[in-house]
């Protein structure tokens, strides 16, 4: 099923948290809403389920307005953060009671909802605890138990409210893979919500990053991560260097911004900004016509598979991160305290409004 | 397992343990127990056929039957009502809710002969209230209804204040996943609310329940206290008491402790039912 956000507008008294909203998901695909805690993707989550309801604009689901719609009519799946289980039932019971409320003409016989039930278990891999009840099982299982559970209604959409996010993180990586294979296998349009880049990327067809109520970016995984579209998504996705004004227009670093500025701003007030990732920057034990910036090694942390490198820019001391492969850190031999010339393969620059700072 | 069979004191780093437990016995025992055992002293004083004929006099038979049954009718009343109460105290703001919230308390706190009065004056037969239901055929100051409603009017504080923080801290998530999966607002009562509210209900209900029983101040005066009708226990307690018949009125102060104690005991092993089945096993 198809999922059409149009212009939606969500206030709670006078905080706006979502903004003229406007988003389009094809039918079968896996979205990821990311974004920092506040930023308006659960309760857009909400408001598609219908737990919500918009201030402004339409939700369409397979082109036929849902607006104002009862959430029973909707067909969706919803994973709570917390679970949700009903506790008081075991996880068969909580399994089919989607199938159990049903009205009497439509409720399958209590064979069939045997078997369906057995299915979903078998399929979440949690057939030997038909009989537990939820406060017996681990977050792991019990997320698997609330995935059963919203499947067994056999919904045209599944909503992830954080499903992971209570979870421990070799367990959420576990589950975020053994999620993307259910929707391969099942295919049905899902939207999951998250603020873990990390899990965004891996396991979504597309991501959407939302910041203060608004869309930022959406795009593939790679689109986002390779060529961000905001200031915001290059910080939200992964680790960045900062240069402001300032340094940016110190020809030392970027020669192709030798523009006749002065220091931090330019004549209409704004300032530019350059992001760069860590692994984008190179190190030299030298000046070059390309690394002119001049940085002291202050720490080194070699376990992992990449080393990361901190330095202190000399002239601003700013702290650059720096990530270099095993092979080039020990053909430059780094120690702490050792002066290093950095310069960015890769680069892009934003201009800000408003004044040079943070 | 440990060589002794049985082992009060489990090892703790925190001390403490024997003297709050010598303490709390002592106090137990001071507080509750000797008063409670003098009450069956003073009734030994009684052969067993003076015992058996106080107890199931008709007259001592009617006013269990009252007693009872209007305190059991009341806390059915009241578990259902103080749910909604409490029910609409947690879950909606409106205006005036705290001064609503403090008013559930007034029955704890008002005298009982004032609530005695107060209700009498309102349902008699030219009061408020009863001036409207007279005309109807239903007299409630000065007979067993007038009793019910007595008990039904202290009796709600209990309810109310067991179920209410037991619903504040029910998760709202539970009651959206039951919608999302198909459930109509009752279904989702029904099945996922109830479940979770029954034992502090079956609480609620059975402290309503005994201290309905002991009622007396604010029931003698709305009840008529006509033998055979419209009197409680209670009262028959205090009318042998009168009559310096006082082994007579701890005979029935007797059957009324043991039939509270069995009651109560009961609803707590409901509860307790209720509550441990859906847990660890």
């Amino acid at each position: 099923m198809s999922i059409q956000v149009e212009h939606v507008t969500k206030r709670f008294g006078t905080f706006t948290v979502l903004n003229d909203v406007s988003l389009h998901v094809q039918t079968g695909e896996l979205i990821a809403l990311l974004g920092p805690s506040g930023c308006g993707k659960t309760t857009l989550l909400r408001i598609l389920a219908g737990l919500e309801r918009p201030d402004e604009g339409k939700i369409l689901l397979h082109g036929n307005e849902v607006t104002d719609r009862q959430i029973t009519d909707r067909r969706v799946g919803f994973v709570f953060q917390h679970y949700a289980l009903f506790r008081h039932m075991t996880v068969a019971e909580n399994v089919s009671f989607g199938l159990r409320v049903l009205p009497k003409a439509q409720r399958p016989s209590p064979d069939k909802i045997q078997k369906k039930v057995n299915d979903l278990l078998a399929l979440v891999q949690l057939q030997a605890m038909a009989d537990r009840y939820p406060n017996q099982l681990s977050g792991g299982q019990r997320q698997r138990v609330a995935l059963a559970r919203a499947l067994a209604v056999e919904p045209k959409m599944l909503l992830l409210d954080e499903p992971f996010g209570a979870l421990d993180t070799k367990v959420r990586k576990e589950l975020r893979r053994w999620l993307r294979r259910l929707h391969d296998e099942l295919h049905i349009t899902s939207i999951l919500v998250t603020h873990d880049q990390e899990e965004a990327l891996e396991a979504a067809d597309r991501v959407v990053v939302m910041h203060q109520g608004r869309i930022e970016q959406a795009g593939t995984p790679e689109e986002v991560y390779e060529h961000p579209a905001t200031p915001f998504v290059y910080r939200f996705l992964g680790d960045v260097n900062v240069f402001h004004g300032r340094i940016a227009h110190d020809e030392t670093v970027h020669e192709e911004m030798e523009r006749e500025l002065p220091p931090g701003a330019d004549s209409s007030g704004e300032h530019e900004v350059t992001f760069v990732r860590p692994h984008d920057l190179e190190l030299s034990p030298t000046r070059t016509t390309t690394a002119q910036l001049e940085a002291t090694v202050r720490f080194v942390i070699a376990a992992g598979s990449r080393v990361r490198i901190e330095l202190m820019s000399k002239d601003s001391s700013q702290t650059i991160e720096v990530e270099l492969t095993k092979e080039r850190y020990r053909e430059l031999k780094l120690r702490q305290g050792d002066v290093v010339f950095v310069h960015p393969k890769q680069q892009q620059t934003f201009r800000m409004p408003g004044p040079s700072s943070g | 397992m440990r060589p002794m069979a049985l082992v009060l004191k489990q090892p703790s780093v925190l001390p403490g343990f024997g003297l709050t437990l010598g303490f709390a016995l002592f106090y137990f025992s001071l507080i509750v127990l000797i008063p409670l055992s003098g009450l069956f002293i003073k009734t030994s004083t009684l052969t067993w056929s003076q015992f058996v004929h106080t107890v199931t006099e008709p007259r001592a038979l009617a006013s269990y039957r009252l007693t009872f049954g209007a305190s059991f009718l009341g806390a059915l009343i009241n578990g259902f009502f103080g749910s909604v109460v409490a029910w609409v105290l947690v879950r909606y703001r409106f205006p005036g809710r705290s001064i609503v919230d403090a008013l559930v308390d007034l029955p704890f706190a008002l005298p009982t002969a004032v609530a005695g009065i107060t209700l009498t004056a309102i349902y008699s037969s030219n009061g408020w209230i009863g001036q409207y239901l007279e005309p109807l055929g239903l007299k409630i100051a000065f007979t067993p209804l007038g009793v019910l409603v007595a008990l039904t009017f202290i009796g709600l504080p209990f309810v109310v204040r067991t179920v209410q923080p037991v619903l504040q801290d029910l998760d709202k998530e539970v009651e959206e996943a039951a919608t999302t999966l198909g459930a109509s607002r009752w279904q989702t009562v029904r099945a996922v609310i109830m479940p979770e509210l029954w034992p502090a209900l079956l609480t609620g209900m059975a402290m309503a329940f005994a201290r309905s029983v002991g009622e007396y101040g604010s029931v003698i005066f709305i009840a008529g206290n006509m033998p055979l009708k419209s009197e409680i226990t209670p009262l028959l307690i205090m009318t042998k008491l009168e009559q310096y018949d006082y082994a007579g009125a701890t005979a029935l102060g007797v059957v009324m402790l043991v039939a509270s104690f069995l009651l109560v005991l009961m609803i707590n092993l409901l509860q307790w039912w209720s509550s441990s089945r859906h847990t660890a096993r």
